[in-house]
C-alpha cells in the first residue's frame, strides 16, 4: 500500500503525472475504523481480580491434574532387572571379546512380581549410553529403500553400510547403521514352568508397518558385510513390513537412554509370581558401557510409571494457589487504586521535571 | 531592456567595465564606514584582522581585479595590534558584497586560508548557496560530521563554481529547429524517459546484487553455502536454501512489481503526443522521440514534454503562464519570457532558425544560463525564458519552444532523486545486541565444538566399534578399513563448530530485518491514513517519504524548526505603513469599511477588485488624495509606487463575478478582478497593499508595467530588474517613468537597507531614526518588516549601469555575481521612503502544538532568518516563551564578546556542565534548572560560536534553558546547531521546516519533517516526513511517534527472545546428543519456525498494538518520555529478555526430557513435541504481551499455533519423511497436551509474576495511564484532566 503511494509520487515529481486525468477532488484519507485505528479491541490489563483469578484457575486446573496423573503413575507397575553384568559368566574379564565371540550367551533371570500386573503387560528392553540419537547414526537409514523394492540400490545415505564390501552393486537391504546395530537380545518368559506366550505382533506403529516399511522389500545381503556384525541379522523371507522389531528399532530414539517395546504379555500377572526369564545376551553394549535393562510394565493412561508430570503439576498448581494468596493479601494490605493519576511519576514527585 | 540589448554583446568581461564599478564601490565603502562609526559607536572597531588578510591575500593572488576599496580600508585601519572587536556581520552586510570580493574570498578560500577567515562564513554560505549550479548541489551537504563542516561545504560549493567555470568552455549547442545539426555533435538523450531501475534482462542479476547489498543477506547465503559442504550437512540442502529463497524472492517480486509500476507510467509517459515542428509544418509526435534542437509546440493545460526554451507564444510580447506543481509544489502560476526577438519572429509565423548555448544539464530548476544568438544579435537567456519538463501550460493558448533538455537530462529527472536514506536509533541499538548474540552463538559452537573434541577423545579407542558411530568400514573390499566421514579430532572438532552454526544460525534474527520492513511499512499506512494529520487547506496527506525511521519518531529530545512557514502560514498580510516618518496602521482594525470604500470609490472611481480584502488606513488614503507637492506627499506616492513596481509579481485580470461583498458597494463595477501571483507571498502582500491603496499593477510585460494610480494607468518602462538575493537582502527595479525620469526603486531588508541610504540633511536623519523606531516597533509585534527607498538615476549613472548590465545578463558564467555587482553601482545613496510592517500569521494550533511537545520533555528551538525581536514576539506569541523566563541574550559580535556573554550567563544562572549534570542525575532533572530560562542568540553570535571554542560553552548554556532562539541564522548554521546537538548528546533531533532554506538542516538531523508549504517542495523533497501543518507534529511525534516506538521497541526485543529460546532449547539437546549437532526437529520445522509458525503475530501486533489510546497520549504528552528515556527497549530490557528466554529453554527441554524419561518416545516424537510447545510458548509470550486485541490480532496469534498444527499434520502425512505420522500418535496420548500445557505455564509463570509485582508495586505512567484510559473511561477522564496535566 505503502508501496504504491511513493511510486505515485514518485512519477509526479518525475513530471510523468497525466495531465488528461482530473485531479482527484481530495486526497482526504477515506475514514474507517481500520484507517483510523479504531477497531474495536479488547484491552486486557492485570487487575487484581484478574491477576488473583489467573493464579486461581491454573491452581484449581493444576492440582486435579496432578493428582490424578500422581495416581495413575503410581497404579503403573514396573519391573526393571538390569542384566548386563550379571549375565557375563564368571571368570570373563574381557567382556567384549565375549560377546563378540559366537557361541551360546544364554542367562537365566528370576523375576519378583511385587503387585498384580493387569494384561498387557509390555515387555522393554532399555538401553543406556546408546547414543542413538548421534547424528551420524540418524541419517544412516534409506527410507526410500525401506518402502520400496525398485530403490534398492538407494544407499547413498548409508555408509558404511551401504553395500556389500563397498563394490556398489549389492545393495544391503535395510542398509545403513541403523539397521545393521539391531538389537538381538532375546527373552523367553516362564511362569511356574509355563511358557508365558510373549507377543510380537502390533509392537510397532502401524502407519510404519503400512506406509515405510514395504510389504515387497525383503532383506537382502543383511549382516552379510565385512567381519564386525552390529547385531541381529533378519529373516531374508519375511518382508520388512513383518520385521517389527527392526521397524521399532528403526523408530530411533530421542535420548541416549531409552526402552524399546519388545513384546506383550497377554495374560495378568500376580503379586509374588516368580517369572523366570531365559534371555539370550548377544547385543554388544559392553564396549561402551551401555546398561542392559529388561523391563516389564503395565500402563495406565498417561504412559509407563512417571510420577514428574505429577509432582509437577502438583507443585506449579500449589505454587500458584499460594501466589493468589499471597496477591490477595497485597492487595487487601497495600492497595493501589487502578490508573489514579497522582501516581504518575510527574505528579508524585511535582518538583522534578 | 528589450531595445539596448545588442549595443554591446561582445564586452563580456572586459576591464573597462569593472574598473568606474571598483572605483564606485570604493566610495560605497567609505559610505558605510561612516554609518557604521557614526551611527553605532559601541562598534567602532573593525575587524583588522580580516582586512590584513584579505589585502594579503590580495596581493599573491588577485591580478585580475584592482581592489581599490580594499587598500583604502586597508591603510585608514591597519593597526594590528588592536584587539578583534570588529562588527563583522555589519562589515559584510553594509558593504556591498559585489564580485570582486566574492572572488578575492573564493581565492582566498582556495588558497587554505579559510581557518583565519571564519568570520564571513555566514555571508559566503549564503552567497554560493544563491549562485549558479552549486544551489542545489551545495545545499545537499552530506551531513559534515566535524567541526569544520561549514568550511567543508563551503569547499563543496565551490569545486561546483569550478564545474560551471569548466563547462563555459563546452556549452551545450543547440541549433534551433535543427535537430539534425544539434544532435550531430553532441550525443544528446531522446526525450524518452524512464524511472524503472530494471528491464526484463537486468531484473535478476541487478536485482540480486542489490539486495545482498545488505550483510544480512551475505550471513544467510553464507550459512546456506557451508551447509552444502558434505561433512556439514545439517540440513537437507534444498531446505537450507529455503529461507534465503524465501526472502529474495519476496523482495524481488516487491521489487519488481514496484518496477512494473514504474515501467508503466513511464511508457504512457513516453508514448504522449505534442505538434513538433517537422519539415516545416507541426505534426503530433510522440514523447520520446522528440530530440534536443526540435521546435514544440504546446496548448494550454498540456503539460511540457521537455525543457525547452519558450520562442514564442500566443501572446504578442511573449508572455506564458506555467504552472510548476509537479516540479516544486507551488501552485501559483509563474510568468514566463520568450524574448522580444523570437516572439516577434513566431508572430510572425516565421521559423526560427538560430543557435542556444546553454549550461550543460544540472538539477538546479531555479536556474538557466545560456544565450542565443538569433538573427545575428546574441542576448540572454535565463530562468525566465525556459519552460520546464513536468509544468503545465495555463492562460495562454499556446507556446512555442525549442528543446534544450531532453529526457533524463530534464531538470525534472536530474531532480527525482530519493533522499538519502537514514537508519533509526533503535536499529542502531539492535545491532549492538544483536553483536552480543553473536557472541552468545559462537560461545554455543565453541561449547559444542569443545563438547566433540572431549567426548571424540574420550571415545578414542571405541569409535571404530561403536554401532552409533563407526568410524571405519569393516568390508572385505575396497573400502577395508577406511575411515568414514572422519578427518582427524581437529578438524572433526572444527566442522562440528561450524555445522553448530549452521544449526544455530537464527539466533541471528535474520528475519528481524524484513519484519522490521513489513511493520513500518504497516505503520506508515496508518499515519498516512490518519484523517488527524490531513490538512484541507492544501490537501495534503501526511507523507512517509523515510521507511526507516518511524520509530525514531517517538524518541525525539530536541525540536529544531523553521519559524516562517513553519510555525507561521506564511500567508502574508500587510498591516503597518510607516511613511516618511510617520507610522500608518495602528488604528487598522477600527476603521469604517464602508467609509473608507467610499473614499477610495469617490476619488478613484473605480477600484480593482482583489481576491483578498485589505484594510486600510484612512489617514494614509487621505495623504494619498493630497495634491502631489510636499515632501511627505511625494514620499507617500513613491513608497506605493515602489510597493506596487518592485516585485516580480504577476498580476492576473480574471473576468467574472469573483462573489466580494465590494462590489454591491461599488458603482458601475465590470466585474474585474485582479489576481496576484507572485513567488514571494511577501511581494504579494505589499502588492495587494498598493492596490487597496490606489496603486494597482495592472499589467507586467518584460520590458514595462502599467500601474493604475487611482484611477489614471501609467506605463512605467522597466530597464531593469536585480532580484532579490539572499546576499544583498534587497531587490531593485530601474523604472522610466512616463515624464521620462529613471528612477530606481529599492526595497529589502532594514540591515542591508540602512546602509547605503544617501546621508544628507537633518531632515533625513530624523526620518531615518523614526523609521528605525519604527521598525523596532514593528518588529517587537511579530511584524516582518522590509524597507523602501528609491532615487533618481542621473543619465551618466544610467548609461554606466546600462552597460554593466547588459554585460552581466548575458553573461554565461558567474550572471549571478556580476548581476550582484551591476546592482551595486545603483543602489547607493538612497532616499528613505518608508517601511512596511507585515504580519505573517501563526498557523492554527501551533501554540497548543508547542505546549504540548514541552510537556512531553521535548526541546523546541527555534531558528529563523527573522531579526531578534520578530523571533522575540513570535516566540511570545506561540507560547515558546513565557513572561516568567529569564531571556538570556547572546548578541556578540566577537568571539571574546560571546565568550563573555556565555561566561556571565552561566554563572550568573548557575548552569553547571552537560557531563557533570548528566553523570550526577541521569534522567531525574534532565538538566533543567528551576529556573525557567530562555536563550536568544542571533547568527552573529553563532559564527563566533560555532566557529571556536565556544561551542561547548554554548551547548552547556543552551541544554540548560527550556527554550532556545536562533534568530538571523544561514541555513548551514541551522544545520550546525542541529550538529551541535546531535555531535554531542544521544539525543534525538528532529528538524522541521518548510523551505529550501531548511534543508541542511532537515538532512542533518535524525528525522527531518518537510512542511508542504507555501515555499517548494525542496523541503519536503530533502525530508523523510511531510505534513501539512506544524500541528501535526504533535500528533506525530506524541501519538504515532509513541506508538511505533512501543511497537518496534518490543518487536525487536521479542524477535531476539523468539529466536535465541528455539536455538537454545536446540543447544540443550545437543548436548544429549554427543554433541552431534542432530535437531529432534525436522528440517522443515526448523526452517519454517521464523518464516511461518511465528512470524506473522510479530507483525501484527508490530502494526496494530497500541498501548494507549491517541486520546490519553494527547492528554499527557509527558507519557512521551517513555521514548527518550528508552523505556522500551535499552539493554537492562535485553538482559531481561536473556534471562527470561534462558529459564524458558530450559523449561521447554527439560519438562519433555523428564516427562518422557525412561521411555520409547522417538526422537521424531520428542522433536514434533517441541516443535509444538517452542511454538505455543512464544505465541503465548506474545498474546500476554499483547494490550490491544483486534480481530486481526487474534487472527495472527491463535492462527499461527493453528497453522503450526496444520504444517505439522502435513509434514507428518508424507510417507517419505522418517517422521511419518508421528502428530498423529502423538496426539492421541494424554501426556503430549498436558506436557504442552505444563511448559507453557511454568515457562511463562516467572515472566508473568514480574509482571503483576511491577504493576503492583512499580507501575509505570504508560500502566496507569492505561489503566485510567480503560477503567475510568472517557467522561471520567474529563474531571481528572486538571489534575492530570500539571
Amino acid at each position: 500500500m505503502m508501496s504504491s503511494n511513493t511510486a505515485s509520487s514518485s512519477a509526479v515529481v518525475a513530471g510523468s503525472a497525466d495531465p488528461a486525468a482530473p485531479r482527484r477532488n481530495s486526497k482526504k484519507p477515506k475514514y474507517s475504523r481500520f484507517t483510523q485505528q479504531e477497531l474495536p479491541a479488547c484491552k486486557p490489563i492485570l487487575t487484581p481480580r484478574w491477576v488473583i483469578s489467573a493464579f486461581l484457575l491454573v491452581s484449581v486446573v493444576f492440582i486435579p491434574i496432578g493428582v490424578a496423573s500422581l495416581f495413575a503413575s503410581r497404579d503403573v507397575v514396573e519391573i526393571v532387572d538390569r542384566y548386563e553384568s550379571d549375565c557375563i559368566p564368571p571368570g570373563i574379564n574381557d567382556k567384549v571379546n565375549y560377546i563378540q565371540t559366537p557361541g551360546d550367551k544364554s542367562c537365566n533371570r528370576t523375576i519378583k512380581v511385587p503387585k498384580h500386573m493387569k494384561k498387557p503387560v509390555y515387555v522393554y528392553y532399555q538401553l543406556d549410553n546408546f547414543y542413538q540419537n548421534h547424528r551420524r547414526y540418524v541419517k544412516s537409514r534409506s527410507d526410500a529403500q525401506l518402502r520400496d523394492n525398485s530403490s534398492a540400490s538407494d544407499t547413498s545415505t548409508c555408509k558404511p553400510e551401504d553395500t556389500v564390501n563397498g563394490t556398489g552393486t549389492l545393495p544391503i537391504v535395510p542398509c545403513g547403521l541403523i539397521a545393521w546395530s539391531l538389537f538381538n537380545d532375546t527373552y523367553s518368559f516362564s511362569r511356574n514352568n509355563l511358557q508365558l506366550i510373549v507377543n510380537k505382533k502390533d509392537i510397532s506403529w502401524k502407519s510404519d508397518r503400512e506406509h515405510k516399511f514395504g510389504s515387497d522389500v525383503y532383506p537382502k545381503n543383511f549382516q552379510a558385510n565385512g567381519t564386525l556384525i552390529g547385531g541381529a541379522s533378519l529373516d531374508p523371507t519375511k518382508p520388512l513390513s513383518e520385521q517389527e522389531d527392526l521397524i521399532v528399532w528403526m523408530r530411533t530414539a530421542a535420548l541416549p537412554t531409552f526402552r524399546k517395546l519388545y513384546g506383550k504379555i497377554e495374560v495378568d500377572l500376580e503379586q509374588n509370581d516368580v517369572i523366570s526369564v531365559t534371555l539370550q545376551n548377544n547385543y554388544n553394549t559392553y564396549s561402551f558401557n551401555g546398561k542392559k535393562k529388561l523391563v516389564l510394565s503395565t500402563t495406565s493412561w498417561l504412559g509407563g510409571k512417571n510420577d514428574f508430570l505429577g509432582i509437577a503439576y502438583l507443585t506449579v498448581g500449589g505454587l500458584c494457589f499460594f501466589l493468589a494468596l499471597v496477591f490477595t493479601l497485597v492487595y487487601l494490605v497495600k492497595p493501589r487504586r487502578l490508573g489514579d493519576p497522582s501516581y504518575l511519576s510527574w505528579n508524585r514527585n511535582p518538583g522534578g521535571r | 531592456m528589450t531595445t539596448d540589448t545588442t549595443n554591446s554583446p561582445r564586452q563580456i568581461g572586459s576591464l573597462s567595465c569593472l574598473c568606474p564599478n571598483a572605483s564606485f564601490s570604493s566610495s560605497v565603502f567609505d559610505d558605510a564606514q561612516w554609518n557604521l562609526l557614526g551611527e553605532q559607536q559601541h562598534q567602532d572597531k573593525v575587524n583588522e584582522d580580516e582586512f590584513d588578510q584579505i589585502e594579503i591575500e590580495e596581493g599573491e593572488g588577485g591580478d585580475e581585479i584592482k581592489p581599490l576599496e580594499l587598500d583604502h580600508s586597508g591603510s585608514s585601519f591597519k593597526d594590528p595590534q588592536l584587539g578583534v572587536l570588529s562588527q563583522s556581520r555589519v562589515f559584510f552586510e553594509q558593504f556591498p558584497l559585489e564580485c570582486p570580493r566574492e572572488e578575492r574570498i573564493r581565492q582566498i578560500l582556495s588558497m587554505g586560508s579559510m581557518e583565519r577567515h571564519g568570520n564571513g562564513n555566514n555571508h559566503n554560505n549564503i552567497h554560493i548557496n544563491g549562485n549558479g549550479n552549486g544551489n542545489v548541489a551545495a545545499l545537499e551537504i552530506e551531513k559534515p560530521r566535524s567541526k569544520h563542516r561549514i568550511r567543508h561545504s563551503q569547499h563543496k560549493s565551490l569545486q561546483f563554481d569550478e564545474d560551471n567555470l569548466s563547462h563555459e568552455d563546452n556549452p551545450r549547442l543547440i541549433y534551433i529547429n535543427d535537430p539534425r545539426r544539434t544532435n550531430d555533435k553532441y550525443e544528446f538523450t531522446g526525450n524518452e524517459i524512464r524511472t524503472s531501475k530494471y528491464t526484463i534482462i537486468t531484473f535478476l542479476p541487478k536485482n540480486l546484487f542489490i539486495q545482498f547489498h545488505r550483510v544480512a543477506y551475505l550471513y544467510f547465503l553464507a550459512i546456506a553455502a557451508l551447509n552444502q559442504l558434505p561433512p556439514l550437512a545439517v540440513f537437507g540442502r534444498t531446505v537450507s536454501l529455503f529461507p534465503l529463497l524465501f526472502v529474495l524472492c519476496v523482495t524481488a517480486i516487491k521489487d519488481g512489481y514496484e518496477d512494473w509500476r514504474r515501467h508503466r507510467s513511464d511508457r504512457k509517459e513516453n508514448n504522449r503526443e505534442t505538434l513538433v515542428c517537422q519539415s516545416g509544418d507541426f505534426r503530433m509526435k510522440i514523447w520520446k522521440k522528440i530530440q534536443a534542437g526540435e521546435v514544440v509546440k504546446i496548448f494550454a493545460n498540456e503539460s511540457i514534454p521537455c525543457d525547452m526554451v519558450l520562442l514564442g507564444s500566443s501572446d504578442p510580447s511573449g508572455l506564458a503562464y506555467i504552472q510548476t506543481m509537479n516540479l516544486d509544489g507551488e501552485s501559483n502560476l509563474k510568468t514566463r519570457y520568450a524574448r522580444q526577438e523570437t516572439a516577434l519572429a513566431v508572430s510572425d509565423g516565421g521559423m526560427i532558425s538560430g543557435l542556444i548555448r546553454c549550461e550543460p544539464p544540472n538539477r538546479n530548476i531555479y536556474e538557466f544560463t545560456a544565450n542565443m544568438e538569433f538573427n545575428e544579435h546574441r542576448f540572454p537567456l535565463s530562468q525566465s525564458n525556459i519552460v520546464l519538463r513536468g509544468c503545465q501550460l495555463k492562460n495562454t493558448d499556446w507556446i512555442i519552444g525549442v528543446v534544450v533538455y531532453a529526457g533524463q537530462e530534464t531538470k525534472a529527472m536530474l531532480n527525482s532523486a530519493a533522499s538519502p536514506s537514514k537508519r533509526s536509533r533503535l536499529e542502531g541499538y539492535m545491532n549492538r545486541e544483536t553483536l552480543w548474540l553473536s557472541i552468545f552463538l559462537f560461545i554455543m559452537c565453541l561449547v559444542v565444538a569443545f563438547g566433540m573434541g572431549l567426548w571424540l577423545l574420550r571415545h578414542k579407542d571405541q569409535l571404530d566399534t561403536l554401532p552409533y558411530y563407526r568410524k571405519r568400514y569393516f568390508t572385505s573390499g575396497r573400502d577395508n578399513l577406511k575411515r568414514y566421514k572422519y578427518y582427524g579430532l581437529p578438524m572433526e572438532t572444527f566442522f562440528s563448530f561450524l555445522s553448530s552454526i549452521i544449526v544455530f544460525q537464527i539466533m541471528i534474527p535474520i528475519s528481524l530485518y524484513i519484519t522490521m520492513e513489513l511493520v513500518r511499512l504497516g505503520q506508515s499506512y496508518f499515519m498516512i491514513e490518519d484523517n488527524h494529520m490531513y490538512d484541507s487547506s492544501s490537501d495534503s496527506r501526511f507523507q512517509c517519504r523515510s521507511l526507516n525511521i518511524n520509530e525514531d519518531l517517538g524518541q525525539i529530545r530536541y525540536v529544531f524548526s523553521d519559524k516562517t512557514g513553519t510555525l507561521t502560514e506564511n500567508k502574508m498580510e500587510f498591516q503597518r505603513a510607516s511613511v516618511y516618518g510617520k507610522s500608518y496602521g495602528s488604528s487598522l482594525p477600527m476603521v469604517d469599511l464602508l467609509q473608507e470604500q467610499n473614499i477610495v470609490a469617490a476619488s478613484a472611481g473605480r477600484r480593482w477588485k482583489l481576491k483578498s480584502e485589505i484594510a486600510v488606513d484612512s489617514e494614509l488614503i487621505e495623504l494619498l488624495h493630497k495634491d502631489l507637492t510636499g515632501d511627505e506627499r511625494i514620499a507617500a506616492h513613491e513608497f506605493f509606487l515602489t510597493l506596487a513596481a518592485c516585485n516580480t509579481v504577476i498580476p492576473i485580470l480574471t473576468h467574472g463575478t469573483s462573489s466580494s461583498c465590494i462590489k454591491s458597494e461599488l458603482q458601475e463595477d465590470s466585474g474585474e478582478a485582479i489576481d496576484y501571483q507572485g513567488e514571494s507571498p511577501d511581494e504579494q502582500a505589499l502588492v495587494a497593499a498598493a492596490s487597496a491603496y490606489g496603486y494597482t499593477l495592472f499589467e507586467r510585460t518584460s520590458g514595462h508595467i502599467v500601474i493604475d494610480v487611482n484611477g489614471e494607468k501609467l506605463r512605467f518602462d522597466v530597464l531593469g530588474l536585480h532580484e532579490f538575493d539572499s546576499v544583498r537582502k534587497r531587490m531593485s527595479v530601474v523604472i522610466r517613468f512616463p515624464t521620462g525620469a529613471v528612477k530606481v526603486l529599492v526595497k529589502g531588508a532594514d540591515t542591508s537597507m540602512f546602509s547605503i541610504l544617501d546621508n544628507g540633511t537633518e531632515m533625513d536623519d530624523h526620518i531615518r531614526n523614526s523609521t528605525q523606531s519604527h521598525l523596532s516597533g514593528y518588529s517587537s509585534q511579530g511584524l516582518r518588516t522590509l524597507v523602501l527607498a528609491a532615487r533618481d538615476l542621473t543619465d551618466e549613472e544610467l548609461e554606466v549601469w546600462q552597460c554593466r548590465y547588459e554585460d552581466a545578463s548575458t553573461s554565461l558564467t558567474d550572471r549571478v555575481a556580476k548581476l550582484r555587482q551591476t546592482a551595486a553601482l545603483i543602489e547607493c545613496n538612497l532616499k528613505l521612503l518608508g517601511a512596511t510592517g507585515i504580519e505573517d500569521k501563526l498557523q492554527e494550533g501551533v501554540p497548543e502544538a508547542i505546549e504540548s511537545l514541552r510537556q512531553a520533555g521535548i526541546k523546541v528551538w527555534v531558528l529563523t532568518g527573522d531579526k531578534q525581536e520578530t523571533a522575540i514576539s513570535i516566540g511570545l506569541s506561540c507560547k515558546l516563551l513565557t513572561s516568567d523566563m529569564h531571556q538570556i541574550i547572546i548578541n556578540g559580535n566577537s568571539e571574546d564578546e560571546c565568550r563573555s556573554l556565555l561566561a556571565d550567563a552561566k554563572s550568573k544562572y548557575g548552569v553547571k556542565s552537560w557531563r557533570g549534570r548528566n553523570s550526577s542525575l541521569k534522567w531525574k532533572e534532565d538538566g533543567i534548572l528551576a529556573l525557567p530560562l530562555a536563550l536568544i542568540i542571533d547568527g552573529n553570535s553563532l559564527v563566533y560560536i560555532l566557529e571556536k571554542d565556544l561551542e561547548s560553552e554554548l551547548f552547556d548554556l543552551a541544554t540548560s534553558c527550556r527554550v532556545v532562539l536562533c534568530c538571523r541564522v544561514a541555513p548551514l548554521q541551522k544545520a550546525g546547531i542541529v550538529d551541535l546537538i546531535k555531535s554531542r548528546t544521544d539525543d534525538m533531533t528532529l528538524a522541521i521546516g518548510d523551505g529550501a532554506n531548511d534543508v541542511s538542516m532537515i538532512q542533518m538531523a535524525d528525522v527531518g519533517v518537510g512542511i508542504c508549504g507555501q515555499e517548494g517542495r525542496q523541503a519536503v523533497m530533502a525530508s523523510d516526513f511531510a505534513m501539512g501543518q506544524f500541528q501535526f507534529l504533535k500528533r506525530l511525534l506524541l501519538v504515532h511517534g509513541h506508538w511505533n516506538y512501543q511497537r518496534v521497541g518490543y518487536l525487536i526485543l521479542y524477535n531476539f527472545y523468539r529466536n535465541a529460546v528455539f536455538v537454545l532449547m536446540l543447544f540443550w539437546y545437543i548436548l544429549c546428543t554427543a554433541f552431534s549437532t542432530t535437531s529432534a526437529l525436522t528440517d522443515w520445522s526448523s526452517v519454517f519456525y521464523s518464516v511461518i509458525y511465528t512470524s506473522i503475530p510479530t507483525i501484527v501486533v508490530g502494526i496494530l498494538d497500541k498501548d494507549l489510546s491517541h486520546k490519553t497520549l494527547l492528554l499527557y504528552p509527558k507519557l512521551y518520555g517513555s521514548g527518550y528515556r528508552h523505556e522500551a527497549y535499552n539493554l537492562r530490557l535485553f538482559w531481561i529478555m536473556m534471562v527470561d528466554t534462558l529459564w524458558q529453554s530450559l523449561v521447554l527441554f527439560y519438562i519433555p526430557l523428564y516427562t518422557y524419561k525412561d521411555s520409547s518416545i522417538d526422537i521424531w516424537s520428542m522433536g514434533s513435541l517441541w516443535t509444538i510447545a517452542v511454538v505455543v510458548l512464544v505465541n503465548i509470550h506474545l498474546a500476554m504481551d499483547v494490550r490491544r486485541w483486534e480481530v486481526f490480532t487474534h487472527f495472527a496469534v491463535w492462527g499461527s499455533i493453528i497453522i503450526t498444527y496444520a504444517c505439522m499434520v502435513v509434514l507428518d502425512s508424507i510417507p517419505v519423511f522418517p517422521n511419518y505420522w508421528t502428530i498423529y500418535h502423538l496426539a492421541k496420548s494424554p501426556t503430549y497436551w498436558l506436557t504442552i500445557l505444563l511448559i507453557t505455564v511454568v515457562a511463562l509463570l516467572p515472566r508473568f509474576l514480574f509482571k503483576v509485582v511491577r504493576q503492583t508495586f512499580w507501575p509505570s505512567d504508560i500502566q496507569i495511564a492505561r489503566e485510567l484510559e480503560i477503567l475510568r473511561k472517557h467522561g471520567n477522564l474529563e474531571s481528572k484532566k486538571d489534575q492530570g496535566s500539571s
